[in-house]
């Protein structure tokens, strides 16, 4: 019986899908296979040119943790439902 | 050293959508106020609790006068009547009655209170299509102005006032078509079909009773203040008409309420600012009909009638805001965010049917988001803000709900969480709490627990099988 387990790699977006996005330093963000555009606020657009970079939630959280004034468990929960909603928008047709 | 990294702001994204623009223009930056009357919302919150009802009693005694001014100041006699059931918490009464304020009470109820409150029983308009034996006994011994609904109501006031060996002042309620308005029919006597004069004729062939007052209230929220002129117009014809059929003398016209507040009805497109009349234009209304009417009569020598106002919503409802705090956010699976505080439709009635402004205590950062504010309630129907676009918050956050001083008060349940504190602000930033938040011993104070189902020392063990 295979054991049921939580990776944090399904939490982000895939590599694929990061790479084509066209993200401006604005927040302005645009999907081109989709068509759709989006708006990030800071931290949001923070988040997604970390990702762009290096696909890893344990360096995401550390250069997160390192630039903005918060604690831990404020950052798991907003970047499970951040990182949630993403993956949602970004599949939508 | 000093911590030099960026404060936090929740992570955002929204998707873009065409044919949403709103034609008036983009999103306006989010407006904040973090005090209330003068007194900090923090500090408010600290001392009383969340959520927290706030009157500022400056600003309903300002609202009373501007009132008045503006009748007054366009018809010689004018008499205010303070609506109970808009918000009968006693300081606001009170502080109205200070203000001249006489009061208008629509059950035995409110006529106690009324009373409890230091109003004389010839200060007391009472209304309502429901006065029992004893109110209406009590009502007419203290020189009450009673103001009648249907005929069940005159004969009983009559038998009263043969019993009592009075002859009894008396008003009757008109309804009637005013173009304008959808004509309340249930209440009152109808003038189009006769129904009123034949209350009038009866009235006048009364030994005991006389016709001295007829009074009107043509609906709620009314946002054309067009129908005030025709409804005084109209009144002011059955007037003449009445005192010349029966020779009755009639010494008051009561418009009754009904003019808007600055609150935004859900269905209506344009903001309060846009739709809703000033007080000025309802008092043009209403005074230029009264005036061209009562010309002949004043020419003769006998007085105008006293126009008597009953208006509650406009004069208390910007006078009160309420405080919640945000308890949780949440994202819903069509992407809007959901925002969970701490004040629910059991305490904010209103909002079934306005679109309340929510005012944030902080300058928000971030871009808003379409947002549904959702009341703590275990209940589907406990809804706040159906959308509203609203920067992101954290738990703690506190909201301002405003306006929220017409009928909260009263329509108020105490339904799954305690009733909360309400304090008054006044004078020079005084707080006083004018009621209490509710405790269990609130809510089963009015409750008995028959002996058999009393608790014992054997509660919490397993039911006997065999018993």
């Amino acid at each position: 019986m295979s054991e049921l387990q939580f990776s944090e790699e399904s939490l982000l977006p895939d590599a694929a899908t990061l790479e084509r996005l066209a993200l401006s330093s604005s927040g302005f963000l645009f999907d081109p296979v989709s068509g759709h555009s989006f708006t990030l606020n800071e931290t949001g657009r923070d988040i997604l040119k970390i990702l762009q970079e290096t696909r890893d939630l344990k360096a995401l959280k550390q250069q997160l943790s390192d630039e903005y004034d918060l604690d831990s468990s404020t950052l798991d929960r907003d970047l499970l439902e951040f990182l949630g909603s993403v993956r949602d928008q970004l599949r939508r047709p | 050293m000093t911590d030099a990294r960026k404060p936090w702001v929740k992570p955002s994204i929204v998707m873009h959508r065409s044919g949403m623009v709103n034609k008036f223009g983009s999103v306006q930056r989010s407006q904040w106020q973090d005090q209330l009357a003068g007194v900090s919302v923090a500090a408010l919150v600290e001392e009383h609790g969340s959520p927290l009802f706030v009157i500022s009693e400056q600003k309903l005694r300002d609202n009373a006068r501007h009132l008045l001014h503006a009748f007054a100041t366009r018809y010689p006699s004018v008499r205010y009547a303070w609506s109970y059931k808009t918000n009968y918490l006693g300081a606001v009464c009170r502080a109205l009655h200070q203000e001249g304020a006489w009061a208008e009470v629509v059950s035995g109820f409110e006529y106690e209170k009324a009373r409890s409150l230091g109003v004389p029983g010839n200060e007391i308009v009472f209304n309502g299509p429901h006065k029992t034996r004893s109110s209406l006994e009590r009502a007419i011994a203290e020189g009450a102005r009673i103001q009648v609904d249907h005929l069940d109501e005159l004969y009983l006031i009559e038998s009263i006032a043969r019993e009592t060996g009075r002859r009894v002042p008396i008003g009757i309620r008109l309804n009637y078509e005013t173009g304008y308005t959808e004509n309340w029919s249930r209440f009152g006597f109808n003038v189009e079909s006769g129904q009123a004069m034949d209350a009038a004729w009866r009235i006048a062939n009364s030994d005991s009773l006389e016709l001295k007052w007829l009074h009107s209230h043509i609906g709620t929220f009314v946002l054309d203040h067009r129908a005030y002129g025709a409804a005084a117009r109209i009144v002011a014809g059955f007037m003449n008409d009445v005192e010349q059929k029966t020779g009755c003398e009639i010494d008051a016209i009561d418009i009754g309420g009904g003019f808007a507040s600055h609150n935004a009805l859900q269905g209506i497109y344009l903001p309060p600012e846009q739709v809703v009349p000033s007080l000025d234009q309802y008092a043009e209304e209403v005074c230029t009909p009264l005036l061209e009417a009562t010309y002949e009569r004043v020419a003769r020598g006998r007085p105008l009638p006293t126009l008597i106002l009953e208006t509650g919503r406009a004069v208390v409802d910007d006078a009160e805001s309420l405080i919640t705090t945000v308890v949780a956010n949440k994202k819903m699976p069509d992407g809007r965010r959901c925002v969970i505080v701490d004040a629910g439709v059991n305490v904010l009635f209103t909002a079934f049917w306005y679109n309340h402004q929510i005012t944030p205590t902080r300058d928000l950062t971030g871009a808003p988001e379409e947002t549904v504010i959702y009341g703590p309630l275990c209940m589907n129907i406990d809804v706040i803000r159906k959308s509203i676009l609203l920067p992101p918050v954290r738990t703690g956050d506190t909201l301002i709900v405003s306006p929220v001083g017409a009928y909260n008060n009263t329509q108020w349940l105490q339904f799954i969480e305690y009733r909360p504190r309400v304090v008054l602000v006044h004078g020079e930033a005084e707080v006083s709490v004018v009621r209490e938040r509710e405790t269990l011993a609130t809510v089963t104070e009015l409750e008995q627990l028959p002996p058999h189902l009393a608790p014992t020392d054997h509660d919490g063990q397993s039911p006997d099988p065999s018993r």
